[in-house]
């Protein structure tokens, strides 16, 4: 398996070569920012395309098709659009925060998106408290939905920001539950760590075996409600409360929280396939060594993103079959079913783990 | 067929034919009710005139005595010199028995006619628009506003000596909505005296929905008052989309007043057509061929599967389930296939005539159809499997906005929202017309009267209507597919009104006419507007989301309301 | 002049074509210049692939609307399936339906909240002159009475494939917009003097309140 830890020693090296090491570390920070950068809007466009193609798909329809070759230019041309277009200023509106807003939302889902294990020592952001940092900043995006909410002196948008406020909240509840479940099997906090178990005693969802995959289920659900994709797309439900608490952006500034939900798909798809499904390691039998051996020579970033693609893929089906929920329902669901069930699940682990019945 | 007749040949009216017209009726412009043929068409109102005095004791006499307990329909009507008029039509649910009473009221100043919305809930939308148009002002009315006009309107459309194009220019100002309403009184000195009282209080959070909402079928307009998510009031605005269909109808030959109703319930288009010329028909006793009544009820049913397919396709989407939105309308072009082989039209359609149907059906009909019936029978479990029968919809739709069968009858809810309660309200087993006594086919009811019975009761309903052409389609009598009409169609003096099932309840036409080649005055029973009045009642104490699921499942079309 | 390409329909098989150069030969009235053109077109590839409607229906031509987003007709090819129901985020006003005098000032409304550019397609009879309606004292005898309209598409209702056309022809105007350096509409907005007047008027009235 290739580590990428090879590169980045290498480019240390030769950049501390020719300046002094704080130079060095601050030319590399700026260079890993662009290449967040990029990446967060390239994912964004790939996501995009693949929403419209697979809905189209599950409607019996094509999707986009005339924009370039099987309307593969289609997201670049919103883009272009997204980037002219007027931002509009209102009266009585809290300025400040209505512009600050969606900078938030981006920040949060663009730090917990630089937390992803992208390949053996391909790691942004890792250190031994990995999965807590992760919660904590992923939290701040809410703060930028309620602002949206209330700064944009509309009653759709504070009643959308309402619900999702109740609802992120308490569905971030469930997830730190499934999370520390499956910490309590790894024993670690740091994602490196976690992948690098992964890769030498096998995947976790088969490590954990029942209790995991039921951790695996739950967090799904709940990684859905907190992204606000349906079935629990309360917040901006687009029949009730015309776009919820982003009706009153326009232009890039509605750009920023359309990128932010498809990226926030990517990064909750990204975290299962990190701690459930392996992240960058391969599948591996014992036994079937020439299998296993094929396996490693795959690269571990296409591993990442091959398991990432087809959660997401599970949850873009999901999005599109269901009907969407009340708010009572969700919460009741979250409250009264999956938060218990979670409690049960940390402590059945917590068992397995001490009787030594994990793998 | 050379002198065959188009709609619009009929226009201009030559003084030769005049005469030839079947208005054997002597012209008479006073009393319309009494300058009826010798023979009286089967459709005649035989309207009772009650004097004003007694008209309140007559009224509950009526719903008490005879239980008459289902407000039909309430017209208003400006008889020029013999003043302004209110036309009732009742019935009783438990006897079938069905009267019409009229109560005349004098002067155009501040008439007024004492209110029967205590009596029959229903009454409260439909004076309202009474005083909307007519300006007649029911004494004890709790909440007398204007409902289709915007509040600073000025004048009342309907009457015949209103200057409204004068009155009112076009206001690009944003409407005035006044949170408070007024209640009339009549003093024994017959002054009236006006009380005023609140709609919404200060600290109520009032959220509009609409006129432009996703979820409201259209330009409809609910004031509604939360609390938390939970709904504590609503107050519907109508009017976005009034057209004022009946009064230009007024204007407009026999002919071209067709047109008009295809644009009424547009997800009833044949229906509709069919009902107004059937009342034409029936009023100047033209017999149409069973070639033309078989047709029309296949046309009828065929309109009906398409609206329920819209009905679950809409509500689908309305709840978040695209996919399901779209599988409806895969199977509604189908329709939309075998309509435009025959009509040419998709969604207006412009069938049915004066005396028959515009064109005979296409040559591949028959085939289409039968195609289309096996189809349809199987899609329909896609229905069941993608979203009906999803758990979460169940959880969304059971129980919620249950209405009983006491308050459908006291709303007029007709159509599947009262027959989801168990009101046995179907006009084509009521008063079988076209061809609907030569078929067997049940009346689809349930008891439950919540949305989940409602989504039920069109989808059996699907399937009964698909019973019902599989059993007209391979006998289809030949004849005439249109009688031949005078030029000049005119209508004999009298009062006359003919309902048929509508894809949404009853529709019906209450037609007035004083002998002219246009009508005096031409009502349409709304299938839409009762649904819309049995709003408030039904999502009280739900929550916001909930008014999505029942606004989709009673399952109002908004021009139909307005009209 | 470069003629616009909308993908398999020949220039010369548009409609209309006089109406259209017009509106180009105004346009460029001052000459381009060629680099600002290149970026023009750039964008305007990208707004003109990427008109995203408003939700927006008052009667018959609304279902129409439904059909052609589903799935025999797929406006999803062009692009423009991301109905909006928030004017702010939405390019285009499909204004499908009669527009009543009540009604009137609601659309104006939605059109001035909808976020620059914003276009105006009027379908159906009833919105490009009233229609059947034409009569009645309570409908607007033409949507263009109220705002600026771009592409009209007849019928009652059009048909799913008129929509697709009256959409391709929007297509072609925006294809030929300028977004550098000039406007694109001489009368850029023929209401905003009065909508400042009303701007002025509304905030003394809530300084009042």
């Amino acid at each position: 398996m290739f580590d990428f830890q090879i590169v980045s020693t290498w480019l240390h090296g030769v950049l501390t070569g020719v300046m002094p090491e704080w130079a060095a570390i601050l030319t590399e920070s700026v260079l890993v920012a662009l290449l967040i950068i990029t990446l967060y809007a390239v994912f964004a466009i790939v996501l995009i395309y693949m929403e419209r193609k697979i809905c189209a798909f599950f409607q019996c329809r094509l999707g986009p098709m005339r924009v370039g070759k099987w309307g593969l230019l289609q997201v670049f041309s919103d883009v272009f659009k997204m980037l002219t277009k007027e931002i509009i200023e209102m009266r009585q509106s809290d300025r400040l925060l209505h512009n600050m807003a969606p900078f938030l939302v981006v920040a949060a889902s663009m730090t917990t998106f630089a937390c992803l294990p992208w390949n053996m020592g391909g790691h942004i952001i890792d250190f031994n408290v990995g999965v807590f940092f992760f919660l904590a900043i992923g939290s701040i995006g809410v703060v930028g939905i309620l602002l949206a909410g209330w700064s944009s002196n509309n009653k759709y948008s504070l009643i959308g920001a309402m619900r999702s406020g109740a609802q992120i909240i308490s569905y971030e509840l469930s997830i730190g539950m499934v999370m520390l479940t499956m910490i309590c099997l790894t024993g670690t906090m740091s994602f490196s760590e976690i992948c690098q178990q992964q890769a030498d005693y096998g995947w976790n969802i088969l490590r954990g075996h029942v209790p995991a995959v039921l951790a695996f289920i739950i967090y799904l659900i709940a990684g859905n409600a907190e992204c606000n994709r349906g079935p629990f797309d309360l917040p901006e439900s687009e029949s009730e409360l015309t776009a919820g608490y982003h009706t009153e952006y326009s232009g890039m500034h509605f750009g920023y929280y359309y990128l932010a939900e498809y990226l926030n798909l990517f990064i909750c798809a990204g975290m299962a396939s990190t701690i459930f499904l392996g992240g960058w390691a391969p599948i591996y039998f014992p036994g079937l060594e020439g299998f296993n051996d094929v396996m490693a020579m795959i690269p571990g970033c296409v591993w990442f993103l091959g398991k990432t693609f087809f959660v997401v893929f599970l949850l873009m089906w999901e999005r599109w079959t269901f009907p969407r929920l009340r708010i009572d329902q969700i919460l009741s669901l979250e409250w009264k079913y999956l938060l218990p069930f979670t409690m049960v699940l940390l402590v059945v682990m917590a068992l397995c783990v001490s009787l030594g019945l994990t793998f | 067929m050379s002198e065959e007749l188009k709609p619009k040949a009929a226009a201009p009216a030559t003084p030769e034919a005049a005469p030839q017209a079947p208005a054997a009726a002597p012209k008479k412009p006073a009393a319309p009710a009494a300058a009826a043929p010798a023979a009286p068409a089967e459709n005649d109102c035989h309207v009772r005139t009650i004097e004003r005095a007694d008209f309140r004791k007559e009224m509950e006499r009526l719903h008490k005595e005879e239980h008459m307990d289902f407000l039909e329909c309430l017209t208003g009507i400006d008889r020029e010199d013999d003043g302004l008029a209110v036309i009732y039509h009742l019935e009783s649910t438990t006897t079938g028995k069905r009267t019409c009473v009229q109560v005349v009221c004098e002067g155009r100043e501040t008439p007024n006619v004492p209110t029967v919305s205590d009596l029959w809930d229903i009454a409260n939308i439909y004076e309202r628009e009474v005083y909307d148009f007519y300006g007649i002002i029911f004494t004890g009315h709790p909440d007398m506003r204007r409902i289709y006009m915007r509040e600073d309107w000025v004048g009342y459309p309907f009457r015949k000596d209103d200057e409204t194009e004068k009155n009112n220019p076009l206001r690009m100002t944003n409407e005035p909505l006044a949170d408070t309403t007024d209640t009339y009184t009549l003093a024994a000195d017959g002054t009236l005296t006006k009380e005023q009282h609140n709609i919404f209080g200060e600290e109520d959070y009032v959220v509009n929905i609409g006129p432009q909402h996703p979820s409201t079928h259209g330009v409809l307009h609910f004031r509604v008052c939360l609390q938390g998510e939970v709904i504590k009031k609503i107050d519907p605005i109508l009017g976005y989309i009034h057209r004022g269909v009946e009064k230009i109808s007024e204007q407009m030959t026999y002919p071209q007043t067709l047109a008009l109703t295809d644009r009424l319930d547009y997800l009833g288009a044949m229906q509709n057509r069919h009902a107004l010329c059937m009342c034409i028909e029936k009023a100047m006793g033209v017999e149409v061929s069973d070639r033309v009544k078989v047709i029309r009820t296949i046309m009828d049913e065929l309109q009906r599967i398409d609206s329920h397919i819209l009905f679950f396709s809409c509500l689908a989407q309305d709840l978040g389930a695209t996919t399901a939105f779209l599988y409806g309308f895969r199977d509604r072009e189908k329709i939309l296939d075998i309509f435009e082989e025959t009509c040419g039209g998709r969604l207006i359609l412009n069938y049915n005539t004066i005396g028959g149907v515009m064109a005979d059906i296409h040559p591949n009909f028959q085939k289409r159809v039968k195609e289309f019936i096996p189809y349809m029978r199987k899609n329909i479990n896609e229905y069941f499997d993608i979203f009906i029968n999803n758990v979460i919809f169940q959880h969304r739709a059971k129980g919620i906005g249950t209405l009983t069968k006491e308050q459908c009858i006291a709303f007029g809810c007709t159509g599947g929202t009262g027959r989801a309660a168990g009101w046995h309200n179907d006009v084509r087993k009521r008063m079988p017309y076209a061809a609907y006594d030569r078929v067997q086919f049940n009346e689809v009811t349930r008891t439950e009267g919540d949305s989940y019975a409602r989504v039920l009761v069109r989808m059996d309903e699907i399937l009964e209507s698909l019973n019902i052409i599989e059993q007209l389609i391979d006998n289809i009598p030949e004849g005439n597919y249109r009688e031949k009409m005078k030029p000049i169609i005119k209508v004999p003096a009298g009062t006359y009104y003919t309902a048929v099932e509508g894809s949404r309840g009853e529709f019906g036409v209450l037609l007035e006419s004083k002998g002219d080649k246009s009508p005096y005055r031409l009502h349409y029973r709304s299938t839409g507007l009762p649904l819309v009045a049995v709003m408030d009642t039904a999502c009280k104490d739900h929550l916001l989301a909930d008014l999505i699921t029942i606004g989709g499942t009673v399952d109002y079309v908004v021009p139909d309301i307005d009209r | 002049m470069k003629k616009p390409h909308i993908k398999s329909i020949p220039y010369e098989e548009f409609n209309d074509n006089e109406t259209f150069e017009q509106l180009v030969a105004k346009l460029n009235e001052n000459g381009t210049n060629v680099i600002v053109r290149s970026l023009d077109e750039l964008i305007d590839w990208g707004r003109s692939n990427s008109l995203w409607p408003l939700t927006f229906a008052t009667s018959c031509c609304g279902i129409e609307f439904m059909a052609v987003c589903a799935a025999r007709y797929d406006i999803a090819r062009f692009g423009f399936e991301v109905t909006r129901n928030s004017p702010r985020q939405a390019d285009v006003i499909l204004v499908s339906g009669t527009i009543t005098t009540k009604m009137a000032p609601v659309l104006r409304r939605l059109y001035d909240q909808m976020a620059d550019p914003k276009y105006v397609v009027a379908i159906g009879g009833c919105s490009i002159s009233g229609g059947p309606f034409t009569k009645s004292y309570h409908v607007v005898n033409g949507v263009d009475q109220i705002i600026p309209v771009d592409v009209y598409v007849p019928g009652c209702p059009p048909r799913p494939e008129a929509f697709l056309y009256g959409m391709m022809q929007l297509q072609r105007i925006v294809k030929v917009e300028n977004f550098f350096g000039t406007t694109n509409r001489k009368e850029k907005d023929p209401y905003r003097a009065a909508a400042a007047e009303k701007e002025e008027e509304i905030l003394n009235q809530q300084e009042q309140a």
